[in-house]
């Protein structure tokens, strides 16, 4: 019996690589981080606490931290509708991806290249184009409307359109092939057999999914959710064409400030909060679903 | 209900005209068969050959097209695997990575709504018996194969099946290890008394192991018995070059003296146990294990069935044996394995000598059978 204890030591053999090669390939990376998220950062940074100076369009360093008080302030509203958009689109899009992931991984057989085309082909159109499509979609007189008129869901003088229903679908249909690929990548690894393990050792279907399924492949929910929440969040595109002025989210304000106000810094001091809390709520997240332990 | 996996009837597991077809395709073909309850069974055969599809079949994780499967008196065919009292141990294990070892163990045992006191114990029970009590807390990529395969076992036989399934359980292990795990796996199997049903296209291995083997081919069983059967008195030349090495010599029927069959092999009258027989016409193909030929330079007195005028045609020592590959009169080669255990000088390629061995060592198959089927 000692023989199999010996045998696992040496298979942790390290080695070690002083070749200076992973360095030099660091090189082109960094540099486009420095110059185009480090500097533009940077700027951003000091803009925030900039007030405005004689003429329109230039701005003084002051110093003025309250810029982030007062521009929260103002926009407390579009702050908690990202938030909330985001997340309504986040589990909207989290319900479709995940069965037409797991359909994909496991039940597709020889479609499975053509359905992942399928999941991708949104892209080649532009992300402009396909919002102004969803727009006729759920418009006067597209399909959804009429469908949901005659099965008297809603009356004839309702519209869906310039609400916040049209801009989160439209932000969950936006960002569902962000949400679909790395939850097919995590199912897909799933060794199908320890499906068959589990259903060995008398876990029936729903328990297989329970106990097996979805906790290895919570990475790829873990993943799929961020890269939904964190666009989406943000986003103003879906907010002006499917919304309302009732429907603003944080994006419409930061852009506002920037191109119609020319507020530049109320819309850094907005674009840092974001990013803030944003990121708080990753970490948050992220810690609480515990991934690291799952690979 | 699965509750009933540990209480429910036991007893010998029944193959009954069990056929699983992919269109034209037969991979299990009409297969009857009984495993009696309590044996260490192998389905052996090359890959291919329908052994895992049987066994999936068994497990439920593949449908039979037509056939039925009983264990004891249930028919178990048409059941859910989760309902079925039969556990697998996975080629590659397949463990739940996200688990710890201990949870690994438990989770049959969790879905049966056991008690948590009567999971740890039944747990802690298992873990003792195959020597990893220290790995409970670990995860499956922690462990080395060896181990891994271990827990593999463990978690299979903690439900305390009617039956326990192995599909090639040792096929991802070095060979020592190999060598280690089938004694291990046999002693677990004799220590708890489950029957197992063991799929390997290692004839080794199921040997080493097993008390009755099924020889497989092309869906169909070729031949079963205890593994001393089979390899001396083989009843087809798949199962005759499958397990271990023979040397399949045709020849005529020509008389019978007693409990022999006498056998004209290119002019050379030999003897046959006529119970080691299967020739059902005058043509045979006589059969002689290459470590039952005595080997002898020419000239030199001999007994028993005596083949003269073969040439050494190539030599090689191997520590415990030589094997010789010799040239015969009719222009075929046998092969010979000579103990190294005399001072006798060993024989030098070109040699003429003669060969010779006692008949009861030798077995007849129908002269039909293709010679070179089954071999490595």
């Amino acid at each position: 019996m000692a023989a199999f204890r010996g045998a696992s030591a040496k298979v942790f053999g390290l080695k070690d690589n002083k070749s200076a090669l992973p360095y030099l390939l660091l090189i082109p990376g960094l540099l486009w981080l420095a110059i185009f998220f480090i500097v533009p950062i940077f700027s951003l940074g000091q803009m925030s606490t900039k007030v405005p100076g004689a003429d329109i369009g230039e701005f003084v360093q002051e110093y003025r931290f309250s810029n982030y008080i007062d521009a929260f302030n103002s926009s407390k509203e579009q702050f908690l509708r990202s938030f909330l958009y985001g997340l309504l689109a986040t589990i909207i899009a989290l319900a479709i991806a995940y069965p037409l992931a797991y359909a994909i991984a496991f039940k597709s057989g020889k479609w499975k290249n053509i359905l992942l085309v399928l999941v991708v082909a949104p892209f080649f159109v532009s992300f402009l184009l396909r919002t102004i499509a969803w727009k006729q979609i759920l418009g006067e007189e597209g399909p959804v409307v009429s469908v949901l008129r005659t099965l008297n869901i809603i009356s004839v003088n309702t519209s869906i359109t310039s609400s916040a229903f049209a801009v989160v679908t439209g932000l969950a249909y936006n960002f569902l092939p962000f949400m679909t690929l790395p939850l097919y990548a995590s199912l897909e690894r799933i060794d199908p057999r320890t499906l068959e393990a589990a259903g060995d050792l008398y876990a029936n279907g729903f328990t297989t999914f329970r106990k097996v399924t979805l906790p290895l492949s919570m990475p790829g929910v873990v993943a799929g959710t961020l890269l939904t929440f964190i666009p989406a969040a943000g986003d103003y595109i879906n907010a002006t064409i499917l919304g309302s002025p009732s429907n603003k989210m944080l994006g419409n304000v930061i852009e506002a400030r920037f191109f119609k106000i020319v507020d530049y810094p109320a819309a850094a001091a907005l674009s840092f909060t974001l990013m803030a809390a944003i990121l708080i709520l990753i970490t948050i997240y992220t810690k609480r679903t515990g991934t690291e332990e799952l690979v | 209900m699965a509750v009933d996996a540990s209480t429910s009837a036991r007893g010998d597991l029944i193959l009954k005209n069990l056929t699983k077809s992919y269109g034209d395709f037969s991979a299990v073909d009409d297969l009857s068969l009984v495993v009696p309850k309590g044996s260490f069974f192998a389905l052996l055969g090359p890959s291919g050959c329908g052994k895992t599809t049987t066994l999936r079949m068994v497990a439920g994780l593949e449908e039979p097209t037509s056939g039925s499967i009983f264990v004891g008196e249930t028919d178990i065919t048409d059941m859910k695997p989760y309902r079925r009292p039969v556990n697998t141990v996975f080629q590659n294990y397949a463990l739940f990575p996200h688990l710890t070892i201990f949870e690994n163990i438990a989770f049959g045992l969790r879905r049966r709504g056991i008690t948590e006191s009567e999971v740890k114990t039944a747990v802690d029970k298992v873990l003792n018996l195959i020597e990893l009590p220290q790995l409970a807390t670990r995860k499956p990529n922690q462990l080395s194969g060896g181990q891994q395969q271990r827990i593999a076992v463990a978690r299979a036989i903690v439900n305390r099946p009617a039956l326990l399934l192995l599909d090639e359980p040792l096929g991802a292990l070095d060979l020592k290890l190999r060598r280690q795990m089938q004694i291990e796996l046999k002693w677990i199997q004799t220590e708890i008394g489950i029957t197992f049903v063991h799929v390997t296209h290692d004839q080794e291995e199921a040997m080493t192991m097993a008390d009755t083997i099924a020889v497989m081919n092309k869906g169909k069983i070729e031949q079963m018995g205890t593994p001393e059967e089979l390899y001396d008195s083989p009843k087809t030349a798949f199962v005759a070059n499958f397990l271990g090495q023979s040397n399949l010599i045709p020849g005529e029927v020509s008389g019978s003296d007693g409990d022999n069959l006498i056998v004209d092999l290119f002019g050379t009258k030999v003897a046959v146990p006529k119970a080691r027989s299967s020739a059902r016409g005058n043509s045979a193909l006589v059969g002689v294990r290459p470590e039952k030929f005595r080997i002898a330079a020419e000239g030199k007195s001999t007994h028993g069935n005596v083949l003269t005028g073969g040439v050494v045609s190539d030599v090689s020592y191997i520590g415990v044996s030589t094997q010789y590959q010799v040239e015969m009169p009719w222009g075929k080669e046998v092969m010979v394995f000579e103990q190294n255990d005399d001072e006798e000088e060993m024989l030098r390629k070109g040699a003429k000598v003669v060969l010779s061995w006692e008949p009861i060592f030798t077995f007849a198959l129908d002269g039909s059978e293709n010679v070179s089927a089954g071999s490595h």
